[in-house]
């Protein structure tokens, strides 16, 4: 049954149709009243596209389709014609990050990977893929149903058409592309299969896999690789629906909703992986990153969900507000300036706004920060058409393109202009009708009561009428109805008059009542036009904005520190070297290098730092940490070698700078110990400052991290009692990792013996599915990848080294280790090396024999020996840890210093590079004002690469630069307080309550960490919101 | 040297008892130990060069280069001795492993627990206490967990058989844990993101501040009758705080919630001591105004805030002297088991307080918060020979090696199972 649907209040001179076009198939319950739709719009300035104005000119419409535009043009005698004198015509917005008329699913409780139970595999029914976040057969043309109601409210702020989908899941299938119009949802819809969707938000799925960012990108990464190989009809995996639609959408435009800077990067990074080229919706953050953002040459689809200003009221709330948080308040607006100047093809959507009405208000804030009315314009209407490859249907007024368009009062991004009405698909749909007509102006007033006036309408409804006196009144007029009142007399003695009436074109006609009771009636005709005044009354004040940081976080550079050559005099130098310590010595560095070591060096190229009293060392080398990275655990499964801690590197971590304040220069970035084979690490240099692909360790050997124990059987906390993922044992922990390289040699083999088969003449070629999990243990049978592995009792230690030792390979590196004294013998035979902690001990059951001398009987053993922190705060005083072992047991300082420099550097195959002080190695340097194993000793320079990141009066600089710009910050969101109070009458306007900012820190949910007040357990995070 | 080959024997066999028979506490001390020619650091800011000490039946009877030495000597030269460390908040011999369940007396429950003890099931046989005393660490305050009114703690001295020849003050402190007034939302921060909890955190905080306060007014009611038919075992449990001879140790953090912990001064006339005290530097002067001591708990932290200076745990003991806020610092860390009081100390004297400042931080200070000050924190005579000698600077890791200890005079066993564990495998190794 058809729906008929009611278009809004019909204007005066306008009869729109209901439908327009009857769809043949449809029975019809009515008198067939076929009709053309024809109109012509006459006298508009009409705006074909952003680079084409056509002054006093006609647009003829007919069938929904724009028939003909231009100036001169015939009018048909069978079109309607419409006399838009004054007003301007543009074609309507489209936004192509919709989801207009697809619901959000709902998620269904479960899927929690900490959580105890655990969800292994889909609950999606069908014949689809094993994930149930991926959902490429989702047809979003086939669950659309439209929903006028929220198409008008769309429709109110400009669009008439969009390509919508389903927000769920991290492939989010297809999505239509619809108009806006009132009409049925046969007719709204231009194509079916607009775009392909992804995202990095599993949504509602379930499935404990994945639940890490790492986790979703290896998924995508690993989708891509099955469905290339699903074209080969394997027939182990019989119909799975999910990578066949995977494989058909890959033809359409594919967009991915990556909501954050760092995110568009990561995106951007998957799809260069496999040949696409993703249009990226933002986060509205991409001009903290813009240089980045720009390299990835992808179109971009930004938003305008400006944040809210906050409440200044309250010091002690005041400072648990980020200065990042205020400073992006304060540049937010500049986000579409900042992608327009840098080149980069973008969209603007309405989507994450609040409240839709904040739309145009939002964008004129933004062409106010800089974007050009051209641009905004472009951005709503040829470039979504072009991204979908639709512009010869929509994004401009052309003809035979869809009537969709907008008659406005004035420019369209003008201050004072409203949309009037908004034509989708040739129909009309009323915006702001009253305001067709500018009723302001002087009118003669005649009324049967004998009281005449000239009357002035003016803004905001005030009317003066004058006679003998001139008297105050109001009016009201909704583009039919008038009402107007006038008041004789004032205080206690005020007699108002009321009159209401209809106009009719210039003429008002209309019924009064006296305050006596009796009625009269009365004419108005219009007479004189109010004076223009300009578009803004008060000339705005230029803008005056903070600097963008880098990172964008307190303690960001204005400028990036530079490499230089660096001459450091007269200090106590530390080289590890078989020189020992050196007294009174230079250090010179060059190109990022140290170029020389030894006494009364000079070179007139370099800046002189004196160290005289002060200690040189080498850069700390953190064996184990967990800073700097987006997500550290991906638990969902005993083994998930897949997932690389590189592809989610949050360079924005503050710890960064703190520790570099403690001397660290490189730290390796383990994957948590959630699970018995996890993640592939990344070795990065502490450069401040810099991108996820800058920070990453050029050339290093690659990593994994492994786990025993109690963390990857599930003893200890939240999921102790309802452990329901393979192992639960030591002894399951031993055959996950037998049965995980008994695969990945099996794959070796298959792989073998599919390239052998493949060279021959006439074979068959066979497929071997590229498996990324069994190619990275695979790396390791080959000796290409190397472990680090989270163990603590002997037991376990000696298990591990058997595995590798049936397996031909050696076992790199124990971490934590702290049963390593009882086998320190055998895993020196084996050939591993130790890094472990000082003195930690008896949080839990399996380190109830760990002891202080640990370190120092590995390395009397003759083991090569670090101290790590896996600490976001312990990191920051590594020199301290490592002097412990001269308290317990006696270790030299040199051996000292050597645990937390050289011999981490030796384990992670990169004492070539780092971990002395000796010519040719990298300038990784620090200069403490004491003796570096004290407990006085305070890092005053670190220097990376040559590039001093931290110093100690820079810092202090620094702290006054943050205080002072927060203070600013606050200074102009208290003004704009007061401004929105005097204009809104008290108004709170949206500002907000300040919120805590929290801290997210990384951990590897082995113990207790000292952090801030305000820090939060990345992985506590994730298993509340999973 | 035979004796602790013995003691590794023994180890090989009862290393999974619970008690370290090995180590057993000292029997009383008589008569005279003088320890000489050594640098004393007094504990009140005062250094004496090549001085002795007397130690008569377990008191300091003689301290100073004037003072001769007689009794048994023990030559110092060279050495370090400072008053025996004390930590001022801590759940040892309450809690064993963390991660175990059945070792873990901390936290009672219920919200207001005034009556509840920790002394009577603090335990002497932890294995963690023995590796206290080898870092120069002789007493603890025991503090009881959980609820808001968690109950009193005890100072206890790390050399006992049992609790009752532990405690050294019974009850000093009755302790608060005063609810969170943070905003703390979830979601990852930043204003905009994170969703508002269902019910207001701060608002739900204050109703149970509020409630606090409504149990000490009903207390106090109560306290004014001498006889009751029925006996109130949690008002009778405050009577020590009324009447000032016990202090009441409000655990809490952030400015508004210290503000608060004013409030118990002004309406109950209590002694306060704030332990936590995170952002007590901002209001030192109004700490200093009020006579509010504070216990920093985690010295070794990272800052509140992501603006914060990088450095301000650390440099957060200056900023207390120097407004002359009595305060103490403490090691709360689960994973060290606090062994590192002194290195805490150590690091705030590397961001700005004096060397014997920031030993007072971890001896006489704390003695003054807890009440013991008359007995001990200081190398003064009248006060109990709690004493570490240490071959350097204690508050450095590198020379923090504690070749005596004297608890109440007794020369304590300095040994602990990890040492054994050490001489075990030093002979798997050969290590000499």
């Amino acid at each position: 049954m058809q729906k008929i649907r009611f278009t809004a209040l019909l204007f005066a001179f306008v009869c729109a149709a209901l439908q327009l076009q009857a769809q043949a198939t449809f029975p019809l319950n009515d008198v067939a009243s076929p009709k053309d739709g024809s109109y012509a719009f006459i006298n508009a300035t009409i705006v074909k596209d952003a680079q084409t104005t056509l002054q006093n000119a006609t647009l003829v419409i007919r069938q929904g389709k724009i028939e003909s535009v231009g100036t001169g043009i015939t009018i048909p005698k069978d079109a309607v014609v419409i006399d838009c004198k004054g007003k301007y015509i543009y074609p309507s917005f489209i936004d192509i990050f919709s989801d207009y008329g697809i619901a959000v699913p709902q998620r269904q409780g479960g899927g929690g990977f900490f959580g105890g139970g655990g969800q292994m595999t889909s609950n999606t029914k069908g014949a689809f893929g094993w994930n149930q976040a991926i959902k490429s057969e989702v047809d979003g043309a086939k669950i659309f149903t439209g929903d006028d109601a929220k198409a008008k409210s769309l429709r109110d702020i400009g669009f008439g058409a969009v390509l919508t989908h389903q927000k769920d899941g991290i492939a989010r299938g297809t999505g239509p592309v619809v108009t806006l119009a009132a009409e049925s949802d046969n007719l709204v819809m231009l194509k079916e299969k607009a775009a392909a969707f992804y995202s990095l938000s599993k949504g509602t799925s379930t499935q404990s896999y994945p639940s890490s960012m790492m986790g979703t990108i290896a998924l995508l990464r690993q989708t891509y690789l099955d469905a290339q190989w699903y074209k080969s009809s394997p027939v182990k995996e019989g119909t799975n629906l999910s990578l066949k639609s995977w494989n058909d959408n890959q033809s359409l435009p594919q967009i991915f909703d990556a909501n954050d800077k760092w995110n568009d990067l990561r995106a951007d990074k998957i799809g260069d992986e496999f040949g696409v080229q993703y249009i990226i919706k933002g986060g509205g953050n991409e001009y903290q990153r813009i240089k980045e953002i720009a390299a990835t040459k992808a179109p971009f689809i930004i938003t305008l969900n400006f944040p809210a200003p906050i409440d200044v009221d309250d010091p002690n709330d005041l400072r648990f507000v980020g200065l990042d948080n205020l400073k992006h308040w304060e540049l937010a607006p500049g986000n579409p300036s900042a992608l327009e100047k840098a080149g980069i093809p973008f969209c603007i959507s309405s989507a994450d706004l609040t409240n839709a009405t904040d739309f145009m208000p939002n964008l004129r804030k933004a062409i106010e920060y800089g974007l050009t009315e051209s641009k905004a314009l472009e951005a709503l209407t040829r470039t979504p058409a072009s991204l979908l490859g639709m512009y010869d249907k929509i994004g401009s007024l052309d003809n035979g393109k869809v009537a969709n368009f907008l008659i406005t009062s004035g420019p369209i991004f003008g201050e004072k202009t409203v949309v009037l009405q908004n034509w989708t698909q040739g129909i009309k749909n009323a915006v702001k009708e009253e305001a067709w007509y500018d009723v302001k102006g002087t009118y003669k007033y005649t009324a049967s009561n004998n009281k005449n006036f000239s009357v002035l309408l003016k803004d905001g409804g005030a009317a003066s009428f004058i006679g003998q006196d001139t008297l105050t009144g109001k009016y009201s007029y909704d583009g039919k109805m008038v009402k107007l009142s006038y008041t004789e007399g004032r205080g206690r003695d005020a007699k108002e008059t009321i009159l209401s009436g209809t106009a009719n074109g210039d003429t008002w006609n209309g019924m009064g009542r006296e305050v006596n009771g009796t009625t009269f009636t009365w004419t108005a005709a219009f007479d004189h036009a109010a004076e223009v005044k300009s578009d803004s009354s008060r000339a705005k004040a230029p803008l005056t904005l903070g600097k963008v940081i880098y990172p964008f976080v307190s303690f960001g550079f204005e400028e990036m520190p530079k490499q230089e050559n660096i001459l450091i005099k007269n200090a106590t130098v530390w080289t590890n070297e078989k020189e020992g310590v050196l007294e009174g010595t230079d250090v010179l560095v060059k190109d990022g290098k140290i170029a020389a070591v030894g006494k009364n060096l000079s070179d007139a190229t370099a800046k002189v730092i004196d160290g005289t009293g002060k200690h040189l060392t080498p850069g700390i080398v953190d064996e184990h940490s967990h800073i700097a990275a987006a997500s550290i655990n991906e638990g969902a499964q005993s083994v998930t070698s897949e997932v690389r801690i590189g592809d989610n590197l949050n360079p924005e971590d503050v710890s960064i700078y703190r520790q570099l304040s403690g001397g660290v220069t490189t730290s390796h970035i383990l994957h948590g110990s959630a699970n018995t084979i996890g993640g592939q690490t990344q070795l990065i240099k502490l450069r401040w400052g810099a991108n996820a692909e800058e920070l990453k360790f050029a050339g290093a050997d690659p990593f994994i991290k492994f786990a025993l124990g109690e963390n990857v059987k599930r003893s200890n906390g939240f999921n102790a009692s309802s452990n329901t993922r393979f192992p639960d044992t030591r002894m399951g922990v031993e055959e996950v990792q037998m049965d995980a390289f008994t695969r990945a040699s099996d794959y070796l083999k298959q792989l073998k013996a599919a390239e052998e088969n493949n060279k021959k003449k006439g074979a068959t070629p066979i497929v071997v599915r590229r498996d990324l999990e069994l190619e990275a243990l695979g790396e390791i049978l080959n000796k290409k990848r190397f472990i680090t592995c989270h163990s603590y009792v002997q037991s376990e230690i000696l298990e591990t080294m058997h595995i590798a030792e049936k397996f031909g390979f050696t076992l790199n590196t124990f971490t934590h280790i702290l049963e390593g004294y009882k086998v320190a013998d055998r895993m020196k035979a084996h050939g591993a090396n130790a890094s472990t902690f000082s003195d930690w001990w008896n949080y839990k059951m399996e380190v109830v024999d760990a002891i202080p001398y640990n370190a120092y009987i590995m390395h009397q053993v003759g083991l090569n020996v670090a101290i790590n922190s896996d600490d976001a705060e312990m990191a920051r005083r590594l020199n301290q840890e490592a002097a412990k072992s001269i308290k317990y047991g006696g270790m030299s300082e040199e051996d000292a210093l050597k645990m937390v420099t050289l011999n981490p550097a030796k384990m992670l195959h990169i004492d070539s590079k780092v971990g002395s002080i000796k010519v040719g190695k990298d300038a990784d340097l620090v200069l403490w004002n004491n003796d570096p194993l004290s407990i006085y000793a305070v890092a005053q320079t670190t220097i990376v690469d040559g590039t001093i990141y931290f110093d100690r009066d820079k810092d202090m600089e620094m702290r006054k630069r943050n205080q002072a710009e927060k203070a600013r910050l606050i200074q102009k969101l208290a003004a704009a307080k007061k401004a929105a109070g005097d204009q809104g009458g008290g108004s709170r306007g949206n500002f907000q309550r300040p919120r805590p900012r929290l801290e997210v820190i990384n951990s590897c949910m082995d113990h207790r960490h000292s952090l801030g007040l305000l820090a939060v357990d990345a992985d506590e995070l994730e298993n509340d919101s999973y | 040297m035979k004796k602790t080959f013995l003691y590794l024997i023994l180890a090989g066999f009862i290393s999974a008892a619970k008690a370290q028979a090995t180590v057993s506490p000292a029997p009383a001390q008589k008569g005279t130990i003088t320890l000489t020619n050594a640098t004393i650091h007094v504990g009140n800011g005062q250094v004496i060069a090549n001085g002795n000490v007397v130690i008569t039946d377990g008191k300091i009877t003689a301290v100073g280069t004037a003072a001769s030495a007689t009794g048994k000597i023990i030559d110092c030269r060279g050495k370090n001795i400072y008053p025996g460390l004390i930590l001022s908040s801590t759940e040892i011999g309450l809690l064993e492993v963390p991660s175990v369940r059945a070792t873990d007396d901390v936290n009672e429950l219920g919200e207001i627990n005034p009556s509840i003890r920790s002394i009577v099931a603090y335990s002497t046989d932890s294995k963690v206490t023995n590796t206290l005393r080898p870092n120069g660490i002789l007493l603890g305050n025991i503090v009881p967990g959980g609820g808001l009114i968690s109950g009193s703690s005890s100072v206890v001295q790390f050399d006992a058989w049992n609790w009752e020849d532990a405690a050294y003050k019974m009850d000093g402190a009755m302790h608060f844990r005063m609810p969170s007034l943070l905003a703390r939302t979830r979601g990852r921060g930043g204003f905009g993101g994170g969703q508002q909890p269902q019910v207001d955190p701060v608002k739900r905080a204050l109703e149970q501040i509020e409630s606090v306060k409504a149990f000490f007014r009903e207390a106090k009611a109560y306290l004014a009758e001498p006889t009751h038919e029925n006996t109130n075992l949690k008002y009778e449990a405050t009577k020590d705080l009324f009447t000032k001879k016990q202090k009441l140790f409000i655990h809490c953090n952030i400015v508004k919630e210290m503000l608060i912990a004013v409030d118990f001064v002004k309406e109950f006339g209590f002694d306060i001591v704030i332990v936590g005290g995170a952002d007590s530097w901002q209001i030192a002067d109004l700490l200093k105004q009020n006579n509010i001591a504070v216990v920093l708990d985690q010295l070794h932290s990272l800052p509140v805030m992501v603006d914060d200076d990088i450095d301000q745990p650390f440099k957060t003991p200056a900023m207390l002297q120097k407004a002359g806020v009595l305060f103490a610092i403490n090691d709360d860390d689960e994973n060290s088991r606090s062994r590192n009081l002194a290195f805490n100390a150590g690091t705030a004297a590397a961001y700005g307080l004096a060397k014997e400042d920031a030993l007072a931080a971890i001896t006489l200070n704390p003695a003054k918060i807890l009440g013991i000050a008359d007995k001990t924190g200081s190398v003064e005579v009248g006060k109990d020979a709690n004493i570490v000698v240490c071959e350097g600077d204690i508050l450095d890791m590198r020379s923090n090696i504690i070749d005596y200890a004297f608890i109440q005079g007794r020369q304590i066993d300095l040994n602990n199972k990890q040492k054994e564990l050490f001489e075990k495998y030093k002979r798997k190794y050969n290590i000499k």
